[in-house]
């Protein structure tokens, strides 16, 4: 039921581990439904120059999981803002249908983990402002 | 490959499909016709018949042969309650039936049935005391399972059958899963109604039978050329009886041996797994269980990604996971034994059969570790305890 590149990234995935001072995590999903997944990001000029993944799920979880590792890596916040589920479902040359909604959550954990970066350079700018007003 | 799926489909024993070959090309006559090459079909037919009979202490007239174990089911099931939808509308069943059995009390229930679902437990058993609280005097069946398809628990079917004729209740069982691995036999067991398939003992897919006690009555969910009783009316599958007939034959004579043999190799893998994979745990009860069936389930991780590894390896297995089920919903039967949605996730079924040897629950158990392992180096949900 799965294709040959979802069984090949799911039997050798990219990327996978964590950042210990990740400047970005965005983790998705929830373990009652299955599937869960968490990727972290350094960021160096608003380019992703390191990315990892965690997943708890079906073949397709991971696979995702995996493809948008590989898909994200090097790109610009804004590139990798642009990658969709589908563009993942399509690089790995489909998904079956019944997994197109439950396990292709890889897209949003990669929008999550940029968002928290943002959030917490904000909070990082935000911290400065404070202290250059005292 | 090492196959351990035998609760799903079996192989066809090589002298199951010897038996059967004749019944295509050139003993291909319709059982129903008077010439000698249709005698010859009845003849066949008739001794497949007292080969099934004989297997679960049967006499050879209370024996339907149908397409297999879910027509059975319905057969059983529908044919009582509309039968007897005069006498009353409710039906007991068990929280952990097959689909066959469960999907059909179900749309009984939409059609006016009352249906009580007992709960299992733990350890995936009824309570007798909860089917005689759940008896009422509208209620006009008992089906529960002899034995279970995914966790392998045993049922006390000879103590509910001794219940049900106490009361006069048409009493059915799904013997699935038993018919072949366990000793099966009618009188013991008190039941009315038992339902057996072909191709879980070693047998052709596409045939199965009903058995009903002589005197039971069954309005027909299909109508025809009167056929087997006119329970299961059209042509009958000559070849798939023959098959289904030389199963049971080979079941009679090696149950008690393979029984052993195959229980031995469970309690192997069972152990092997437990002490082997950190946070593993058996789903169902520890020796009320099919002697081939094995469940496991192991923290942070999910089934199929499992069984894909497993599959890598060369191992076939199946999960209760709902990520590998049509309908995306954990396994019933993981979640009436008392397992959280994130447990019944990491579960894993191997059912064992008379080809499996040693060595194939040696590979097993180191496959499965290493695939556990691989798989919770992936997963968020797993922290490493350090051994103290």
């Amino acid at each position: 039921m799965y294709s040959d590149k979802v069984m090949e990234h799911f039997q050798n995935p990219r990327n996978v581990g964590d950042i210990e001072d990740a400047d970005g995590v965005g983790t998705v999903g929830n373990p009652v439904c299955g599937d869960l997944m968490t990727i972290y990001i350094k960021v160096k000029d608003d380019v992703i120059e390191d990315i990892k993944f965690k997943t708890f799920g079906c073949g397709a979880a991971i696979a995702t999981s995996s493809m948008v590792t590989e898909m994200a890596m090097g790109k610009t916040l804004e590139e990798a803002l642009a990658i969709t589920r589908d563009d993942v479902a399509d690089e790995l040359e489909g998904l079956p249908p019944v997994k197109m909604h439950c396990s292709n959550l890889a897209a949003d954990a990669l929008h999550a983990a940029i968002d928290n970066y943002r959030e917490n350079k904000t909070k990082i700018k935000d911290i400065c402002s404070a202290c250059e007003e005292e | 490959m090492i196959y351990m799926d035998h609760s799903a489909t079996s192989p066809v024993d090589p002298a199951v499909f010897e038996a059967m070959k004749p019944y295509f090309v050139d003993e291909f006559g319709n059982a129903s016709t008077l010439y000698s090459l249709g005698r010859d079909a009845r003849k066949a037919m008739e001794n497949g018949r007292a080969q099934v009979a004989s297997l679960i202490g049967a006499k050879n007239e209370e024996i339907i042969f149908t397409a297999g174990g879910t027509e059975s089911d319905n057969i059983a099931i529908k044919g009582t309650a509309y039968r007897l939808k005069d006498k009353g509308n409710h039906i007991i069943t068990s929280a952990i039936e097959h689909p066959a059995v469960d999907e059909t009390c179900k749309y009984l229930e939409k059609k006016g049935f009352e249906v009580t679902f007992l709960p299992v437990y733990q350890e995936g058993i009824v309570k007798v005391s909860d089917l005689e609280d759940a008896i009422t005097d509208k209620t006009i069946l008992i089906t529960i399972m002899h034995a279970n398809n995914e966790i392998g628990t045993i049922q006390p079917i000879s103590e509910i059958g001794k219940i049900a004729r106490e009361k006069g209740i048409y009493f059915h069982t799904d013997a699935v899963q038993t018919v072949g691995k366990i000793p099966v036999n009618v009188e013991e067991l008190s039941v009315d109604m038992l339902s057996l398939s072909a191709h879980k003992l070693y047998g052709p897919k596409g045939i199965g039978a009903l058995y009903v006690k002589k005197g039971v009555r069954l309005e027909p969910l299909i109508h025809g050329g009167g056929h087997e009783k006119g329970l299961r009316p059209g042509t009958e599958n000559i070849a798939g009886i023959v098959g289904l007939g030389k199963a049971c034959e080979l079941a009679q004579k090696d149950l008690s041996e393979d029984a052993k043999y195959i229980t031995d190799l469970r309690d192997k893998l069972i152990d092997g797994v437990l002490n082997s994979v950190k946070e593993s745990y058996l789903n169902g009860h520890r020796t009320k269980r099919l002697p081939n069936n094995v469940n496991l389930r192991f923290t942070s991780i999910e089934g199929e990604s499992l069984v894909l590894h497993l599959d890598s390896k060369g191992i076939a297995a199946s999960t209760g996971s709902a990520c590998s089920s049509k309908k995306l919903e954990p396994s019933h039967v993981l979640m009436a034994i008392g397992l959280e949605e994130v447990d019944a996730h990491g579960s894993l079924r191997l059912t064992l059969g008379k080809e499996n040897t040693k060595e194939d629950i040696e590979l097993a158990i180191k496959s499965i570790k290493e695939a556990v392992e691989t798989l919770r180096k992936l997963s968020p949900l797993w922290c490493e305890v350090p051994d103290t």
